[in-house]
């Protein structure tokens, strides 16, 4: 490999390694709103349970 | 245009233009392998400056229809501008090691006028977290990333208005300097990285969007 060609693939993997990790950010982050929302779609599903009152069955 | 297309469509015109760089077009008679840096270097800087002109749009928008959507956009659109902007600097400062021998030159207006543009924008998150959300930040965001605007021509036009210049100028008043497989990969590089920096635009917007809405929801439900 001679020098230019290092040079151009360096310059170009720069360019892969910055655009990776940016989507692996968002991706992480898009995961913990995920999480998230999981948690608050629980924990509302829980409240709605503890408010219906017992009925008397027969 | 629904976000898994556009990101399809990215990974098409970002494949297509590697492989026309790298298998079509013919080494630079002057700088040989070394000028394919060339392709995305100066796709990425335009691209750069195209996100720092949207951050400003959806600025002046904010201010003139006071809309909270617009400030965001405005973020997230200088957020990918500085993104790009690190990319710019890499690459150049790689292709100026093998063309010029050194990795920067303070000497070149060109160079330092990006640099200054790219450290305005990055100023501009230091201010944003600086101040308490609400519309005081959204307004001094707005109007910080307007008067950045003011350097986008300046440091395009940098390096027609110098006298002594080593950074090649590529697209004259005649329009670009190259014709052939060049044009066509330089365009086909262009159209990918204006695709690339959109996908990830609107992947990042829809982040902040579901963070804000998220965050609502927690308060209205506390």
């Amino acid at each position: 490999m001679t020098t230019a060609e290092r040079y151009v693939t360096a310059a170009y993997c720069t360019i892969f390694a910055v655009v990776l990790l940016y989507v692996v950010i968002i991706a992480l982050k898009l995961q913990r709103l995920e999480r998230e929302v999981d948690a608050l779609a629980s924990a509302a599903s829980r409240e709605h349970e503890d408010e219906r009152e017992p009925v008397q069955v027969g | 245009m629904p976000l898994p297309a556009l990101a399809g469509t990215s990974l098409v015109l970002v494949t297509a233009a590697l492989l026309l760089v790298f298998f079509v077009v013919p080494n630079d008679a002057d700088q040989g392998f070394s000028q394919r840096i060339f392709y995305f270097h100066v796709s990425i800087a335009f691209t750069a400056y195209a996100c720092f002109a949207a951050g400003a749009w959806k600025a002046l928008v904010h201010l003139w229809k006071r809309d909270s959507r617009a400030d965001l956009e405005s973020y997230v659109a200088i957020h990918q501008g500085v993104i790009f902007g690190v990319l710019v600097l890499a690459t150049g400062s790689i292709w100026a090691k093998i063309s010029w021998g050194h990795w920067w030159l303070w000497s070149e207006n060109q160079l330092v006028l990006f640099l200054v543009l790219f450290l305005f924008y990055a100023a501009y998150f230091m201010l944003r977290f600086s101040v308490d959300p609400g519309p005081q930040r959204a307004n001094l965001c707005a109007v910080y990333a307007l008067f950045g605007v003011v350097l986008i021509p300046v440091s395009f036009l940098a390096i027609r208005l110098a006298q002594r210049f080593i950074h090649p100028v590529v697209f004259t008043r005649h329009g670009p300097s190259f014709g052939g497989w060049i044009l066509v990969a330089y365009l086909v590089s262009q159209a990918a990285l204006f695709s690339l920096a959109y996908t990830l635009y609107r992947l990042e917007l829809s982040g902040k969007r579901l963070d804000a809405r998220l965050r609502e929801l927690r308060r209205a439900y506390a």
